[in-house]
C-alpha cells in the first residue's frame, strides 16, 4: 500500500518551515561522517545537495553520466532564476512569488512546499553571489534584474544568456571542492540502473560503469534522486540526449509512486523542426519575447516573406487574445495558441509549424545595440542552427517539450513514500503543479539541494535507526542479476532495426496523441499503439558490440526501453485527468472561449500511481490538494 | 550532399587506433555535424558494427561534452562554434573530411573520438572555488561589484570546459581553460582573499597533471569555442609571478 501523507507541518503558512526546522531532530555533528549519502545526480540540484551534504560532514558518493558534474543539462537553462528579493522596489514578497508560482502551476502544486520555496529563494541568490556566480549588474554595481515569463514584477537575475551554465557552475565549484577534501567520492560516466531496498528502506543503488561496463553496488544510509526530467521520452525536446527517466522509472518499479507524469511543459520559443535527421530541438530563451512580438499572417497559406506583408495583414494573435499579457502570456497558452494558428493553416515556415517572432518595433524603439545586447547569443545561436539573421526577418518559432513537471512524489520532507528515497530537482513533483512559471526551475533545483534536503535529511537519519547493511545481501545480488540480465538481452536481440528508429517512433505517438492537446479517444489510442511498438522493440532491435567496453547504443538502448514502459504511464494518468490544467488541455474542458477548464470539485488532487506489472494499468491513489491560503481561482490572462 | 569521413577508431585506451574511411551520403546541410554522424551511425548498427563513439550531450553549445578535431582543427573551422552546433552547410559536396579526437598526454583515449578529461575536473579541485559553504552568505547586494568587473568575470566564466584549447595546443597546455577560471575569480571581490592561493595551486595542479605551458602561439583562443581572450593568460601570469613575490 502506498502512503501518501505529505507531512506539511501545522500552523500558518508563512510560519511552517521555521517551526519545522525547530522540531526535526539533529544528528551530532560527530557521527555525520558515520552517515554515508549516495546522491544520483550532479545538476543543479543533486550538484548543490551533495556538496552542502558534505559541507555539513556527511559521507557522500555522487554519481553521473556525463564525464564531468559540470556538464548536467542544467547548463542549458539560458533566462534566470526567481526570488522574492524586491531590489526593484516593485512591490515583490514572498507572498507575492508563491502566489505567483502556485497560480503559475493553475493551483495543482502543495502551498506549504510553495511557499517554502519562495522563502528560500533569497538565500539562493546570496550564497551563489558569494560562491562568485558573475550576476548581471547594474551600474551602480547591484544585482540587475529583469522580468520573465509571465510576471509583472522584475525577480529574475540572470548572468547574459547563461544563467543556468553559471548557476550549475557554482555548484560544480562547491562540489569539486568538497571532491578534493575527500569528503564526497564522485562516480563519472555511471549510470544508475537499479534501486535496491532492504527491509523496505532505500539502502542502495546499482549502477553500470559506461567505461568499462562494471556493474557495481553501492550501500548508503539514504538515496537521493536528482536525475533530472523525462521530456525525451517524445525523441524531440530540448534536453541534452542522455537525459532519461531510466533512475525515477527502477525507483518506481520498486514502488516509489510516480506523480502526475501528464504534466508536460511545451516551451513556445524553440526553433522550429528542419527534417527527420533531426536529433534535438533548440530552446531560444523565452525572455526573446518581452521585446519580440509574435504573429502569423490573418490569410491562411499566405506565403509571402514576412517584411513584404502589410501591418493590417498580420495577426498578433496573443497580444489580441491576451491584451494585459500580450507576448509574456504564459507558456501553456502561449504554445498551445501557436499550434491553433498553425492548425487553422496559418504557420509560417517550409512546413506550416512555425509563427514569427519579431524584432523589428523594438529595434525601431532601442536600437539594435539594446536589442544585441540583451539577446546577442540567442540571435548568433538562431542564426547558426537557420543561417538566418533575426535583426533583419523575423524569426520563427515553434513549441517543444521541455521541462516535465511530474516525477517521483514526495513530502514535504522531499522523501519518496520509499523510505529514506529522496527525490529533488526536476526528478520529484513537488513545486510546478501543472505549469511551470520560467526561472522557477533553478530555483526550486537550488532550494531543495542547498537549503532543504540538507535539513530534512539530518531528520530522517537521527530517527531512521539503519541496521548495517552491506552489498553482500541477496537484495542487492539480485538487482545486480537483473541489471546483468537486461544488459545481456538487449544485446542478444540481433534484430532489423536501430534502437533511434523506435525511439523516434515512439516520440511520435506521444506528441501526436498526448502533446499540447489531448482528448479521450487520441490518448486510447497511444495506449493501443503503444504496446505492440514496445514488443517489437523487444524483439527487432540490434545493439552492436559487447557490455563489457563502452557501449553508446547499449546505453541508449537502456535508455528508450525504459521510456516504452513509461510511457504508458503518462497516458494512463493523461487519460485519468479528464480536466483541462496547466500544461495538460483536454479538449472535452474548455470553456465556450476554448480556454482550458479546471474541475477543481474531481481534479484538485496529485495522481501518485503505483507499479502493478509491465504493460498493466497502475493504481491510482490521490493526494488531495487542500488550500488554506489562497483562493482558487480561474487562471486569467486576458 | 556526399562525403568521405576519415575517422579515427580505436577500441579501448590500450589498443592500437587507426583511421577507418567510410561514406557519408545524403546528408542535408541543415545538419548537424554530430546528426550526420548520427546517419553514418545508423548505418552501421544496422551493418552489424559497432558505431562510432563520440561525446556529446547538450547538442547547443553549451555542456562542452562534444570534442572533435575536424580537418585538424578542434570543433572544425567556423570560428566560436562547438561541433554540436557546427552545420553541414559549411562543407562541399564530395569534400573529405579526417575527425580525430582531442590529441594530448592529459587525455587518453577512452574508445574512439571519446577522451578522458578528468585531469581538468582536477585543476579545478585544486583551487577552482571559493570556499564559501551554504548558509552564512551576506545580503547579495551587500556586496557591489562594477559592472565591468562583472562583465569581465563573465566573459571569463564562459568556458565551457571543453579542453579545445589544449587539443589545439602543441604543448597540450591548460592555461586558456585555466585562466578563465582564474580571472573570472580575480574580478569579483568575491574572488579576493583566496587569489594568490588559488594561482598558486592551479598552476601546480596543471603541471602534475602533465599539461605542458604556454608559448604565446595563441592557436587555443582561435578554436575556443566561447571565443575566450589570450588576454585572461597574460593576466593569470601577472597575478602567478605576484603570488610568490
Ligand atoms: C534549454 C533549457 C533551458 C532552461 N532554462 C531555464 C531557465 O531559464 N530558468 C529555469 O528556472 N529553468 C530553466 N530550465 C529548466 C532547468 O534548467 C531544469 O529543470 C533544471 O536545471 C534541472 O536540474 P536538475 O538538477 O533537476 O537536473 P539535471 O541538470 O538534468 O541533472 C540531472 C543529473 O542526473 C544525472 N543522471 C540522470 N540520469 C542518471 C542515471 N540514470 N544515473 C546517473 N546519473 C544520472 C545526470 O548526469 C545529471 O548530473 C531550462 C531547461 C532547458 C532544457
Ligand atoms: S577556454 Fe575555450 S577551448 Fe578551452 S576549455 Fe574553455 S571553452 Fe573550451
Ligand atoms: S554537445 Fe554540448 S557543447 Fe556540444
Amino acid at each position: 500500500m502506498i502512503n501518501l501523507d505529505a507531512h506539511a507541518p501545522s500552523g500558518p503558512l508563512a510560519e511552517k518551515w521555521n517551526r519545522h526546522r525547530n522540531e526535526m531532530k539533529l544528528v551530532n555533528p560527530s557521527n555525520k561522517r558515520k552517515f554515508k549519502i549516495l546522491v544520483v545526480g550532479t545538476g543543479l540540484a543533486g550538484g548543490s545537495a551533495a556538496a552542502t551534504l558534505a559541507e555539513l560532514g556527511y559521507n557522500v558518493e555522487a554519481f553521473c553520466y556525463q564525464d564531468s558534474p559540470r556538464r548536467a543539462h542544467s547548463i542549458a537553462a539560458q533566462g534566470g532564476i526567481n526570488a522574492a528579493k524586491n531590489y526593484q522596489n516593485d512591490g515583490d514578497s514572498v507572498y507575492r512569488l508563491f502566489y505567483d508560482t502556485i497560480k503559475g502551476g493553475d493551483f495543482r502544486a502543495r502551498e506549504s512546499n510553495v511557499y517554502r520555496l519562495a522563502q528560500v529563494s533569497n538565500a539562493i541568490i546570496d550564497h551563489c553571489a558569494a560562491q562568485g556566480v558573475p550576476f548581471a549588474r547594474e551600474y551602480g554595481g547591484l544585482l540587475d534584474n529583469r522580468s520573465f515569463g509571465g510576471a509583472q514584477v522584475s525577480r529574475t537575475f540572470y548572468a547574459r544568456g547563461q544563467t543556468g551554465q553559471q548557476l550549475l557552475l557554482g555548484a560544480y565549484a562547491s562540489l569539486i571542492r568538497q571532491i578534493g577534501r575527500g569528503a564526497v567520492k564522485m562516480h563519472s560516466r555511471s549510470e544508475m540502473q537499479e534501486l535496491v531496498l532492504v527491509d523496505g528502506v532505500a539502502r542502495g543503488i546499482v549502477t553500470r560503469d559506461l567505461v568499462t561496463g562494471k556493474i557495481e553496488s553501492h550501500v548508503g544510509d539514504a538515496v537521493v534522486l536528482a536525475t533530472g526530467g523525462y521530456g525525451n521520452l517524445y525523441f524531440l525536446s530540448t534536453m541534452a540526449a542522455g537525459c532519461n527517466v531510466t533512475a525515477a522509472y527502477r525507483a518506481y518499479k520498486k514502488g516509489a509512486a510516480f506523480a502526475n507524469p501528464c504534466y508536460v511543459q511545451i516551451h513556445p520559443t524553440c526553433i522550429p523542426i528542419t527534417g527527420d535527421h533531426q536529433s534535438k530541438l533548440t530552446l531560444m530563451s523565452e525572455s526573446l519575447r518581452n521585446d519580440g512580438r509574435i504573429w502569423v499572417p490573418k490569410k491562411v497559406g499566405d506565403k509571402r516573406a514576412p517584411n513584404d506583408i502589410p501591418e493590417d495583414e498580420r495577426d498578433y494573435y496573443l497580444e489580441r487574445k491576451y491584451p494585459s499579457y500580450g507576448n509574456l502570456a504564459p507558456r501553456d497558452i502561449s504554445s498551445r495558441s501557436a499550434k491553433e494558428v498553425c492548425d487553422e493553416g496559418r504557420g509560417v515556415g517550409e512546413a506550416g509549424r512555425g509563427v514569427y517572432l519579431d524584432f523589428a518595433d523594438s529595434i525601431k524603439r532601442l536600437g539594435v545595440e539594446t536589442i544585441k545586447e540583451r539577446y546577442g547569443n540567442l540571435f548568433d545561436m538562431y542564426f547558426k542552427i537557420t543561417a538566418e539573421d533575426g535583426y533583419k526577418i523575423p524569426m520563427r518559432i515553434y513549441p517543444a517539450t521541455h521541462y516535465t513537471m511530474g516525477g517521483l512524489w514526495v513530502d514535504y520532507n522531499l522523501m519518496s513514500n520509499v523510505p529514506g528515497l529522496h527525490v529533488i530537482g526536476e526528478a520529484n513533483f513537488s513545486d510546478h503543479g501543472a505549469n511551470r512559471l520560467g526561472a522557477s526551475a533553478l530555483m526550486q533545483g537550488l532550494a531543495d539541494g542547498y537549503f532543504i534536503l540538507p535539513y530534512t535529511m539530518g531528520h530522517w537519519l537521527a530517527t531512521a535507526k539503519l541496521p548495517k547493511v552491506s552489498t553482500d545481501r541477496p537484495e542487492f545480488k539480485q538487482a545486480e542479476a537483473e541489471v546483468d540480465g537486461k544488459v545481456k538481452k538487449l544485446l542478444s536481440l540481433k534484430g532489423k532495426r536501430t534502437v533511434k528508429s523506435f525511439h523516434r517512433d515512439l516520440g511520435k505517438i506521444m506528441w501526436e496523441y498526448c502533446g499540447m492537446g489531448r482528448n479521450d479517444a487520441g490518448l486510447k489510442k497511444a495506449l493501443e499503439l503503444i504496446p505492440p511498438l514496445r514488443e517489437e522493440f523487444w524483439k527487432n532491435i540490434t545493439v552492436p558490440g559487447a557490455g563489457e567496453d563502452l557501449n553508446t547504443e547499449l546505453e541508449r538502448a537502456g535508455r528508450v526501453a525504459d521510456y516504452f514502459e513509461f510511457a504508458e504511464l503518462l497516458v494512463y494518468d493523461a487519460l485519468e485527468r479528464k480536466e483541462s490544467c496547466g500544461s495538460h488541455f483536454r479538449e472535452e474542458s474548455q470553456t465556450s472561449e476554448g480556454e482550458a477548464k479546471r474541475d477543481d470539485e474531481n481534479y484538485c488532487h496529485v495522481s501518485a500511481w503505483e507499479f502493478t506489472g509491465v504493460g498493466q494499468r497502475p493504481n491510482l491513489h490521490k493526494e488531495p490538494l487542500a488550500f488554506e491560503t489562497v483562493q482558487l481561482g480561474q487562471r486569467s490572462y486576458k | 550532399m556526399n562525403l568521405t569521413l576519415h575517422v579515427w577508431r580505436q577500441k579501448n585506451p590500450q589498443a592500437k587506433g587507426q583511421m577507418v574511411t567510410y561514406p557519408a551520403r545524403e546528408i542535408s546541410p541543415n545538419m548537424s555535424f554530430l546528426e550526420m554522424l548520427d546517419i553514418v551511425n545508423e548505418e552501421l548498427v544496422l551493418k552489424g558494427e559497432e558505431p562510432i563513439a563520440f561525446d556529446h550531450d547538450c547538442r547547443e553549445g553549451i555542456c562542452g561534452m562534444c570534442s572533435l578535431v575536424i580537418n585538424g582543427i578542434a570543433h572544425g573551422h567556423e570560428r566560436g562554434t562547438t561541433v554540436c552546433q557546427l552545420h553541414m552547410r559549411h562543407f562541399k559536396d564530395g569534400q573529405e573530411i579526417t575527425i580525430e579526437p582531442w590529441r594530448a598526454k592529459p587525455f587518453p583515449v577512452l574508445r574512439d573520438l571519446i577522451v578522458d578529461r578528468s585531469a581538468l575536473d582536477r585543476i579545478m579541485m585544486a583551487g577552482g572555488f571559493i570556499s564559501v559553504n551554504a548558509g552564512g552568505a551576506p545580503d547579495a547586494n551587500a556586496l557591489p561589484v562594477p559592472k565591468e568587473h562583472a562583465e569581465l568575470a563573465m566573459d571569463a566564466a564562459a568556458c565551457i570546459g571543453c579542453g579545445a584549447c589544449v587539443a589545439s595546443c602543441k604543448n597540450a597546455s591548460a592555461m586558456l581553460f585555466m585562466s578563465a577560471k582564474i580571472c573570472q575569480f580575480a574580478h569579483l571581490p568575491q574572488g579576493q582573499p583566496e587569489r594568490m592561493d588559488r594561482v598558486r595551486k592551479m598552476v601546480a595542479a596543471m603541471d602534475a597533471e602533465g599539461f605542458g605551458n604556454c608559448t604565446n602561439q595563441y592557436e587555443c583562443e582561435a578554436v575556443c569555442p566561447k571565443e575566450i581572450s589570450v588576454r585572461f593568460i597574460a593576466e593569470m601570469n601577472r597575478d602567478y609571478w605576484r603570488a610568490w613575490l
